[in-house]
């Protein structure tokens, strides 16, 4: 098999892996990006709303704008930038397994390897659930944002995380209807200014609801809706059926943790973050000495997050190799903790900011 | 939904904050008729992250400080009503308005992202924080400026029963 040399390898361009080569291609270190996808940027350029945060973290930006100012700054510091290349398997500490254009193996030796596989949505299932028509939140929001294809004209939202709801304003954006939001919980998810976005625009929030059963032949034509009580357990005699053409589930995501510990990062769980992350430091250096993390994949935050978690990466794993002097690498090292921490604040972020530091704390003791 | 409900009911159950949490929340200012201009007022009572509209306002109205998940306080006799926070603010938190606009009638200019955009001299439906309709509006005009980044702003007028309840437009 060919081999190649390279210093630091980042996998995945998303919001975590472009802002990590780019940090690391700052402090003057040689990166690789490698995306499995014909195009980079990750999830970002489905982000078509401003952004929140402070003017570090580009507030009040589209995510896709930031995603092309991004890939400017790749492009100007001449980072190697690999497409269609999955990243099969990393041995050895070292070693990637990289399959390009789904024909020719190629392993690249790195002295470092920085990890940001994003994440994955999760499903739920009930009767009817593999109709055409039912799909997830993310598939419908690249449908309409990237693809510029309506998925439906009648929506059933299931889920009012941020998710959720920015996703039913860009369908209502595209022109569908937004028929109903569904939430398990007692009380809603997202932001409040989300959700009352969508609310002033007419569509209805149902919470403890959530779907039976999606009804039809060979699409979906109806959902079937009930109140759940207390314990979550469906209420009998509560259904009622909504004639919807599309059922988007927005029920959260899970880390895509199969690279890093395929590798043998060691595992934390982590239930506030998604579940079972990789075990990193605060420089988002994991388990193995060589192997670096960032963005979803130890810990589904926000792409705003992600960027700032990807810069720490690409920042500590450059200084590893001796890119920065000690100075220079602690003035940017505080500055991207107090991004980070920045958003890690508030009703919803501190939640977010105890979790990572638990997972930080026990770094220690899992190693 | 019925004017009790309006009042009462709850942002993390409905989606839309009620008048009943916002008169809970010091942060929220309405204008009142004293107001020769509209203002800037803000529908902001989570505490999140976000700073734009402090840092966009030009005259330094709108006070956030270095933490910034604290919620902001406006003072409406500083705002100019340039509207440059209302298209900056990423949660569409915020329109100007003014209560005694002409006779019986009060003024709003709000953020729009939908297509078709309305345009000057359209009567359209104005709505409240449920998306319902509660009264006729005209459209004095929509500005789309770069600057605003394809956040249309709507300015229009109606009729002052409705001041507090009115926050955006039915959809055309």
């Amino acid at each position: 098999m060919k081999r190649v040399q390279r210093e630091i390898v980042v996998i995945g361009s998303g919001p975590a892996g472009l802002c990590a080569a780019i940090e690391a291609a700052q402090a003057g270190a040689g990166v690789l990006l490698l995306d499995e996808n014909a195009k980079p940027g990750g999830q970002l350029f489905k982000q078509i709303h401003k952004f929140f945060g402070s003017a570090d973290h580009r507030a009040g930006v589209r995510g896709l704008d930031i995603g092309v100012q991004l890939l400017k700054q790749a492009e100007d510091l001449n980072i190697e930038v690999w497409l269609n290349s999955e990243a099969c398997g990393i041995f050895d500490q070292n070693s990637v397994w990289v399959v390009r254009d789904k024909q020719h193996s190629i392993t690249v030796e790195a002295q470092r390897i920085i990890i940001a596989t994003g994440a994955v949505e999760n499903s739920i299932n009930f009767p009817g659930w593999t109709l055409p028509g039912v799909m997830g939140a993310g598939a419908a929001q690249t449908m309409i944002n990237v693809n510029r294809v309506l998925p439906g004209h009648r929506v059933l939202m299931v889920g009012s995380g941020n998710v959720g709801v920015i996703v039913s304003y860009q369908l209502l954006q595209a022109g569908a209807q937004v028929v109903a939001i569904v939430e398990a919980a007692p009380t809603l998810g997202g932001y409040g200014v989300h959700t009352a976005k969508v609310r002033r625009a007419g569509v209805p929030f149902y919470a403890s609801h959530t779907v039976k059963e999606a009804r039809g032949t060979d699409h979906v034509k109806s959902a079937v809706l009930v109140n759940l009580d207390s314990n979550w357990q469906p209420i009998d005699g509560s259904e009622f059926e909504v004639e919807v053409d599309t059922i988007c589930i927005a029920t959260g995501l899970t880390p895509a943790v199969e690279l890093a510990f395929g590798s043998g990062c060691t595992p934390v769980n982590s239930p506030a973050l998604g579940g079972l992350v990789p075990v990193h430091d605060a420089g988002m250096k994991s388990s193995n000495e060589s192997i670096y993390v960032a963005g979803d994949v130890c810990g589904v935050e926000e792409a705003s997050t992600a960027m700032e978690e990807g810069r720490i990466a690409g920042l500590c794993a450059a200084h590893s190799l001796s890119y920065l002097d000690e100075a220079a690498f602690s003035r940017r090292f505080e500055q991207l903790q107090h991004n980070v921490n920045a958003l890690r604040s508030g009703m919803f972020g501190q939640r977010r900011r105890e979790a990572k530091e638990s997972i930080v704390s026990s770094y220690g003791v899992h190693r | 939904m019925s004017r009790r409900e309006h009042e009462e009911s709850r942002l993390k159950v409905s989606g839309a904050v009620s008048l009943a949490e916002l008169h809970q929340t010091a942060e929220y200012i309405l204008p009142d008729e004293r107001f020769s201009k509209p203002v800037a007022v803000i529908e902001c009572i989570e505490a999140i992250p976000c700073n734009p509209c402090e840092t966009a306002c030009p005259v330094g109205a709108i006070v956030i400080g270095d933490d910034i998940t604290t919620l902001p306080v406006i003072d409406p006799t500083i705002c100019t009503g340039c509207g440059i926070c209302v298209a900056a603010c990423p949660g569409l938190a915020i329109y100007l308005k003014q209560k005694n606009h002409g006779p019986g009638l009060s003024y709003i200019a709000f953020p729009y992202e939908y297509l078709p955009l309305p345009k000057a001299g359209d009567v359209v439906t104005m709505a409240n924080r449920y998306g319902e309709g509660v009264c006729a509006g005209s459209v004095v005009r929509v500005v789309k400026t770069t600057r605003f980044d394809r956040t249309a702003i709507v300015h229009a007028t109606y009729d002052s029963a409705f001041y507090e309840d009115v926050v955006n437009m039915v959809r055309l």
